[in-house]
């Protein structure tokens, strides 16, 4: 397609490239916009309304919104939720996806079917609370973990690719005198270490973002994750509701500076960790949807 | 005669099954792997569906599913009588379609445009920019709207009156609650979307590309009719998950952005049994209004993937 020099291609082609600068500003704009303006003074913002590197350089915002502990709790739940979490999921899903890889299985038809169904189905919000509570994980962090530990997705994904690896590695292993525990840690896994950084980034981004289970099963305001909390300041703070339950902390409305910090704090780890992130996603994605 | 081969078959029978009984055993390593992933599975998903059942009973907290009394379809009743369940109809069905037109033919634009650049790295840089927002959780994204949107110092509202306009209360609005909702989903999930697309562009044949050159097509010809109808078959596909998700609208994201003033257009069936279940404990009634739910998200799948499967494509199973 690149010999194509006509002038309606090479017309084609600045539009082209116009449009998409266009889209990946959009895109990214809202983002900057909040980051300069946590960065600057409420009056900074009040007077130039869009700032994109700000001439007054404040910290005024962190300062406040780390002058109690509510922050601070906040991440610590969220990041102890994350790195537990995330383990947990790779550990239940990498073993399970191990066992269905095998083709040799007996029952692993009705498994995968099992699995699959309950993509299609679901018991629901009210049966499935009824389960989290009978099994008192209420007002516990474990709430946020164990009942959404497997993602069929995820285990699908994981599973495909375990199946794509070389069957004679299996073979000669076995051969050499190790048993299914031996091949799985110290042959498969190794192998396998593209599809476990993917998903495990999955895993962890969804276990930082973890929001509704919070809202669900857990009461207790001083185990609440760092995005129920941004939710509290930035969402309910605009007063529109009457729910402010959480909001002792910030007792007069905060200002725009603030809301911004907190959705930076909140928004900060996965800024760091997308540069690593990007680099394995793509193929993750694609062996999930293409052969799944 | 007759007796041996009886006997031969009931032997055959049970070499057959101490044949898998050793398999049991010998893959019992496997099975062990398995049977944490497999309870999981049984019981935060399989026992929840099984507690369907309160649907049919006055479930009282306290008596649990096997002591709380049968009433039949009494909630179900109940739940077509009521208004507001046409209300949560209407409003899940149109948010369903303005996703569907104003969402779905998103990434596939996209995809052609990227895939119509050449440099490596600027494709590259811009798709590192528009998958952004997709691991950014919905609080965050609905956070940063509600920070541009808001009216006191929101960008967009000072914007307006500084162009002469009036500001425009986006938050608390029903006429500017279905736009709004749109834009973020097509915000946050354009760029992933594509993700797929292009696998499937990568995947033609460029001698296709270079005949239709020699046949004259320009660029967009040769879009239209080499990269489109080659990625036919992921788009049949991706509508059908789409439309399997009719009824999976973002619990999470309808909730953020739901408030008294929008709840005429914004009420969906996700946060109605929320709101009536936790909220108010109509356990039995919230659990029916759910099932209703799933029923039709069940039906709805199946049926697109009939459809799919009738005009000539794959289908997803």
């Amino acid at each position: 397609m690149v010999q194509d020099k006509t002038l309606g291609s090479r017309l084609f082609d600045i539009v082209n490239y116009t449009l998409l600068s266009l889209i990946g500003l959009v895109t990214i704009l809202p983002f900057i916009h909040v980051i300069a303006g946590s960065f600057t003074t409420v009056t900074e913002l009040a007077t130039k309304q869009f700032v994109i590197i700000p001439t007054v350089w404040s910290l005024d915002a962190y300062k406040y919104i780390f002058s109690t502990n509510t922050l601070f709790r906040a991440l610590g739940v969220s990041v102890v939720v994350t790195l537990f979490g995330t383990l947990f999921s790779m550990l239940l899903t990498a073993l399970m996806a191990y066992g269905l890889s095998r083709k040799d299985l007996d029952g692993r038809g009705g498994i995968m079917f099992m699995v699959v169904f309950t993509m299609l189905f679901s018991g629901g919000l009210i049966p499935t609370f009824l389960v989290v509570k009978e099994l008192g994980m209420i007002d516990s962090l474990t709430a946020l973990v164990v009942p959404t530990a497997i993602n069929a997705f995820n285990l699908i994904i994981m599973r495909n690719f375990f199946q794509n690896l070389p069957e004679g590695l299996e073979e000669s292993a076995k051969i050499d005198g190790c048993n299914d525990w031996g091949i799985l840690f110290r042959i498969v896994i190794p192998l396998s270490m593209p599809a476990i950084a993917t998903i495990s980034l999955f895993y962890a981004v969804t276990y930082w973002n973890t929001y509704i289970t919070a809202i669900l099963y857990l009461n207790d305001a001083a185990k609440w994750p760092v995005q129920v909390i941004l939710r509290q300041i930035v969402i309910l703070a605009s007063g529109l509701t009457a729910d402010t339950s959480g909001m002792e902390d910030f007792v007069r409305p905060p200002e725009q500076t603030v809301k911004m910090a907190v959705i930076v704090v909140a928004t900060l780890p996965i800024l760091l960790v997308y540069p690593f992130l990007q680099k394995h996603f793509a193929k993750g994605a694609l062996l999930g949807s293409i052969k799944g | 005669m007759r007796d041996t081969a009886v006997g031969n078959a009931t032997l055959a029978k049970t070499r057959r099954n101490s044949e898998l009984l050793r398999r049991l055993v010998k893959n019992r390593a496997l099975y062990l792997m398995i049977l944490p992933g497999f309870l999981f599975f049984v019981i935060f998903k399989y026992i929840p569906m099984g507690g369907l059942v309160i649907a049919l009973q006055d479930y009282q907290p306290y008596l649990g599913i096997m002591n709380s009394p049968w009433v039949g379809f009494k909630h179900f009743e109940r739940l077509f009588a009521e208004p507001m369940f046409f209300t949560i109809l209407r409003n899940t069905l149109l948010l369903f379609f303005m996703n569907l037109l104003f969402y779905f033919p998103v990434p596939i634009v996209l995809a052609l445009m990227l895939n119509e650049v050449r440099r490596e790295m600027f494709k590259r840089f811009i798709q590192t920019l528009v998958y952004i927002p997709h691991f950014m959780s919905w609080v965050i994204i609905v956070s940063i709207s509600f920070v541009m949107l808001s009216m006191d110092r929101g960008i967009i509202n000072e914007l307006l009156v500084m162009m002469g306009f009036e500001k425009i209360n986006f938050l608390m609005s029903n006429e500017w609650f279905r736009p709004m909702y749109v834009l973020q989903i097509v915000w946050r999930e354009a760029g992933w979307g594509t993700i797929i697309y292009l696998a499937a562009m990568a995947a033609i044949d460029p001698g296709l590309y270079e005949a239709a050159r020699m046949d004259g097509a320009n660029r967009l010809r040769q879009i239209w009719h080499i990269t489109l109808p080659s990625i036919r078959s992921v788009i049949v596909v991706l509508l059908i998950l789409k439309i399997g998700d009719v009824l999976e609208l973002g619990f999470e994201h309808i909730y953020l952005l739901l408030n008294s003033m929008n709840r005429e257009v914004a009420e969906i069936f996700d946060t109605y049994v929320y709101t009536a279940g936790l909220r108010q404990g109509q356990f039995s009634f919230s659990t029916a209004v759910g099932f209703f739910k799933s029923i039709v998200g069940l039906i709805l799948v199946m049926g697109a993937n009939w459809l799919s499967k009738k005009v000539g494509e794959e289908g997803i199973y």
